[in-house]
């Protein structure tokens, strides 16, 4: 069993914020097939949040394949995050080493790099969720 | 999903002076409401209006889809706990909840004892004595032993010390969960609400200036920073909400369906209290942003 906690000052919408500590705790073999996720009833009377918050997160991953309500007893560990991707990572790594190096020699300071990933990242995203839509 | 709560044009003057006036709200069922709003923006009265104890001036209300407090069946669907949870301090609580289940045909005994006993309230003990978190405490747990439809609460943690806030707050969301009630609580501290209530409403000057999802809200607004410019100079479907300048910076709060493409814009997502703060500030100072434009960058 694994506990949520909440940072208020985030900007990750709270349901998110659930979503994701079950993604990593799934990455991190923290939980597994077959696992019981904290009943409703028990998340909130320990975060003090809004039970459609937990229902919202508790859908979101029924939907993306990782969790299944079982009525009366339960949400339940359906698939793992055994990371297959991970393959790809050294490559995608070695990359973007090569690309920070780049922006260095181009006199960008550490703060400048993380900026300018960021908001290419951001802006990369919100443009995937706008094709999405 | 029916409307718990729906008002048209709804006023309350006392004498000369209204308290709230041309109110137009619609409330779905099944949500936590946060009421939110500064001192004097008639939260209370509308909540005073909604479970009838106020009878509204002008406009009309409907609370599940009859007039408030139309009669005894319709009183009993609604519960409510006004500011400072008011409890009869020479009563015990014992004599409170026999109290609570003389005056309500639907009251449940085994949920109020349940509630007293998780909670460690000494049955003996007199309201009197007893502290903040646990008046409130006591205050909720005869609001709910009568087994409502919908909960309607007055700035319930206002006075509370952060612990017992938190805990009040524990047990009411345990209680949603547990029975499904919608809720509607007020507060001029979105930080109290941020975590228990999935829907909004800003009243600003008794005008509704927000009422929505929480959700909807923070996907939909974006703090922008970049050079400075002219806002009028945005694409359509970007809403100025609040914005402020210096000679060489504009930050804008937004609203948008879609993303900020435009990369002299910083884009950043925004928490729900500066979203209800910039529109309290919109509804009470309109020129704001124009004399912020005078400023000098420091």
């Amino acid at each position: 069993m694994i506990e949520f906690h909440l940072d208020s000052r985030s900007g990750v919408s709270p349901y998110l914020q659930i979503v994701q500590q079950v993604r990593q705790a799934l990455r991190l073999g923290l939980l597994g097939v077959g696992d019981q996720l904290p009943t409703v009833k028990e998340v909130v009377a320990q975060l003090a949040i809004n039970p459609n918050t937990v229902l919202k997160a508790y859908r979101e991953l029924e939907h993306q394949g990782l969790a299944g309500a079982r009525p009366g007893v339960g949400t339940f560990v359906t698939a793992t995050l055994s990371d297959s991707t991970l393959a790809s990572h050294g490559p995608l790594r070695h990359d973007l080493e090569r690309w920070m190096a780049k922006a260095r020699r181009a006199g960008l300071d550490d703060e400048s790099i993380e900026a300018l990933f960021r908001n290419s990242f951001r802006t990369f995203r919100d443009a995937a969720a706008q094709d999405i839509a | 999903m029916t409307a718990v709560l729906a008002a048209r044009g709804l006023g309350k003057r006392y004498g000369r002076r209204w308290a709230l006036q041309d109110c137009t709200l619609d409330i779905p069922a099944g949500h936590v409401v946060g009421l939110v709003g500064p001192n004097g923006a008639g939260k209370s009265t509308l909540l005073h209006v909604a479970v009838g104890l106020l009878a509204p001036s002008a406009g009309s209300i409907e609370v599940l889809g009859r007039p408030p407090a139309a009669d005894a069946a319709q009183l009993s669907r609604v519960g409510f706990v006004a500011q400072d949870a008011p409890v009869y301090s020479r009563l015990t609580v014992a004599d409170h909840l026999r109290f609570g289940a003389r005056l309500n045909p639907t009251w449940d005994p085994a949920l109020a004892r349940r509630r007293t006993e998780d909670l460690d309230l000494d049955p003996r003990q007199h309201a009197g004595s007893l502290s903040g978190g646990q008046r409130a405490q006591l205050a909720l747990t005869l609001a709910i032993a009568k087994r409502p439809e919908f909960l309607v609460l007055d700035e319930p943690v206002a006075s509370l010390d952060p612990l017992a806030r938190r805990q009040f707050l524990q047990s009411l969301m345990e209680i949603v969960a547990e029975q499904g009630v919608s809720v509607l609580l007020s507060s001029h501290l979105v930080a109290d609400l941020e975590r228990v209530c999935d829907y909004l409403v800003v009243l600003v000057a008794s005008h509704v200036q927000v009422a929505e999802e929480v959700d909807t809200l923070l996907g939909a607004h974006r703090r922008l920073t970049g050079p400075r410019r002219d806002p009028a100079s945005l694409p359509g479907d970007i809403e100025v909400v609040e914005e402020s300048h210096t000679e060489r910076q504009s930050t804008l709060l937004v609203r948008t369906d879609g993303p900020v493409l435009d990369p002299a814009w910083t884009v950043e997502e925004v928490g729900l209290e500066d979203v209800v703060l910039a529109y309290m500030g919109r509804a009470v100072a309109p020129a704001r942003g124009r004399r912020a434009r005078l400023g000098v960058a420091p």
